[in-house]
């Protein structure tokens, strides 16, 4: 008890929790639907759009956040509209356009003189200095993003585990998929406000695939998923804060071994 | 002609000519293959690498060779026959990123160095930073590994095209393949000197991606993706050398970023992708 009350002896690190539940709950219920849709290259994408859109933010002088959901939302619609592109040449075009963002958000940061200390935190996550006012942003959108699923959820589950028996009853598929896009950007913009443009997977991805080794009924699964993450961020913060090492690493590790371990259970023949 | 009389634009040309032809040719094959995702990975690779080595307190490219040579051995001997699931080496692939900004917080505390420009250079790459050494160095490792896959070209582009009539044929497919990841890995290490690691894909992906639009050829493709390379690297590096507010990497990525999307609304105008 002692342990927790003086990691909340600071009201930085109060923030820090409140913002990373927020983000660990949104991330890991938007990630369950990407694995399971088999879209984790977009959610992967998408993260790394939020590295220039964050340098572009500070390059402009405005809030970092304007900078993360502006271009994550954005490449978001540019990939709703042109489609899933996950085939060999297509994998050239995604490639292409990854490194080209990034060599931007390079360029951005070259710009803006005095600011390449702020690199490592961008790509790999802090959880100093989040303010009331982004905690609140943070909550305001992850709620938007929710009730927006939560709307969404029966068909577009239907629609991603089986495409072709949605649209023959109706469903609108193409509209779904490109709304789980948007909602997919929001998703990605926050998490990397907390463990960076690099490591958004070990907050998106890695709790869903935990949770679908352990499970395949979807209200459980979800909900694994949420706790999963809710605790690889809460021991990744607690870690952060008694080692030098950034969140980043703590979170992706942590999240990393709770993987190994359900598909080592699964290995040694534990219920799938 | 007096920009030549600056050594580091001159080492940055002979570094980057070769590791620039060597992106071509894997770059062809890999996009052939649908490899590209295992750049990507050998990028992230190449980053921990690095700092893993810096952190010990050893040339940099010992742990870029040695990370990115053993991951492409891993891939090839479990990726084998199946594919293996994009979840997991996603998973594998966060976490071993993770593992890097470990190694680089530990190299930035330890040895006092200047914070954020160690990590920086990794992975966004410094090709104007080399050595005469360095530059001739990468040059030679280069034309190695541009002699080893025009050797197995010819095998591997059928071993590609169709691979169980090659096997038929008796062509060790398995062993192509896994030589072919190596090879893959060591340029990775070298594209990460000039380019950085973050951006090593573009160099990979970028001028494969343009051969393979504008012509079906397979050997004028393989020769149209190196000449692209070399141009690309050398516009930017002269880009960057007139503007120096680019970044070298910037400029070169720039460069092939344009040219591809040239060659992939040229043929989409000509009707050759469906859109």
């Amino acid at each position: 008890m002692s342990v927790i009350r003086s990691l909340w002896a600071y009201p930085f690190m109060v923030n820090a929790f409140r913002a990373g539940t927020v983000v660990a709950v949104l991330a890991a219920v938007m990630g369950w639907f990407t694995v399971l849709r088999r879209q984790t290259f977009a959610g992967h994408t998408l993260a790394m759009v939020s590295f220039p859109g964050a340098a572009f933010a500070t390059l402009l002088g405005v809030a970092p956040g304007l900078g993360y959901f502006g271009f994550c939302v954005g490449a978001a619609g540019v990939l709703a509209v042109l489609g899933p592109r996950e085939t060999g040449h297509d994998a050239a075009l995604t490639g292409t356009v990854q490194s080209a963002l990034l060599a931007c958000g390079y360029l951005f940061v070259a710009l803006y003189k005095g600011f390449l200390g702020g690199v490592d935190s961008l790509l790999f996550g802090s959880f100093l200095g989040i303010t009331d006012a982004q905690v609140v942003t943070l909550a305001l959108i992850a709620a938007a993003a929710l009730g927006a699923l939560a709307i969404m959820g029966r068909p577009l589950l239907l629609a991603s585990v089986d495409p072709a028996v949605a649209a023959a009853r109706g469903v609108p598929v193409r509209a779904l998929s490109a709304a789980f896009m948007v909602l997919l950007g929001a998703a990605t913009a926050g998490a990397s406000q907390i463990t960076g443009s690099l490591l958004v997977f070990a907050l998106l991805v890695v709790p869903a695939a935990t949770a679908q080794q352990l499970t395949a009924r979807p209200g459980l699964g979800l909900a694994l998923s949420v706790v999963i993450a809710l605790a690889v961020v809460w021991t990744g913060l607690a870690a952060a804060y008694y080692t030098p090492y950034p969140i980043g690493f703590h979170v992706t590790s942590i999240a990393f071994a709770c993987y190994v371990l359900a598909r080592l259970r699964r290995l040694a023949g534990g219920p799938a | 002609m007096s920009a030549f009389e600056h050594p580091f634009l001159v080492h940055a040309l002979v570094a980057g000519t070769g590791i620039a032809a060597a992106g071509g040719l894997i770059g062809y094959f890999l996009v052939l293959r649908a490899q590209v995702f295992t750049g990507d990975v050998l990028g992230h690779v190449a980053f921990t690498g690095a700092l893993a080595a810096l952190a010990a307190g050893v040339d940099p490219r010992v742990g870029l060779f040695a990370a990115t040579i053993a991951v492409a051995l891993l891939l090839g001997v479990i990726g084998g026959r199946r594919r293996v699931d994009d979840v997991a080496i996603g998973s594998v692939l966060s976490w071993l990123l993770g593992l890097g900004a470990f190694f680089l917080t530990l190299y930035t505390t330890s040895r006092g160095a200047t914070h954020g420009t160690a990590g920086v250079s990794v992975l966004f790459g410094s090709v104007f930073g080399l050595s005469g050494g360095q530059a001739w160095t990468a040059a030679a490792t280069a034309a190695g590994i541009c002699v080893a896959v025009l050797a197995l070209a010819r095998p591997l582009l059928f071993a590609s095209l169709d691979e169980s009539v090659a096997a038929a044929r008796g062509v060790p497919v398995g062993a192509l393949g896994l030589a072919f990841l190596v090879l893959t890995g060591a340029c990775a290490a070298e594209a990460a000197q000039a380019v950085g690691s973050l951006l090593l894909l573009g160099l990979l992906a970028a001028p494969a991606g343009a051969a393979h639009r504008m012509t079906r050829r397979p050997c004028r493709a393989l020769l149209l993706s190196v000449t692209l390379a070399v141009a690309e690297m050398w516009a930017g590096l002269a880009l960057s050398y007139a503007v120096p507010v680019l970044p070298p990497s910037f400029a070169v990525l720039a460069t092939a970023t344009t040219v591809y999307g040239a060659a992939e609304a040229a043929a989409r105008v000509r009707g050759d992708v469906p859109v």
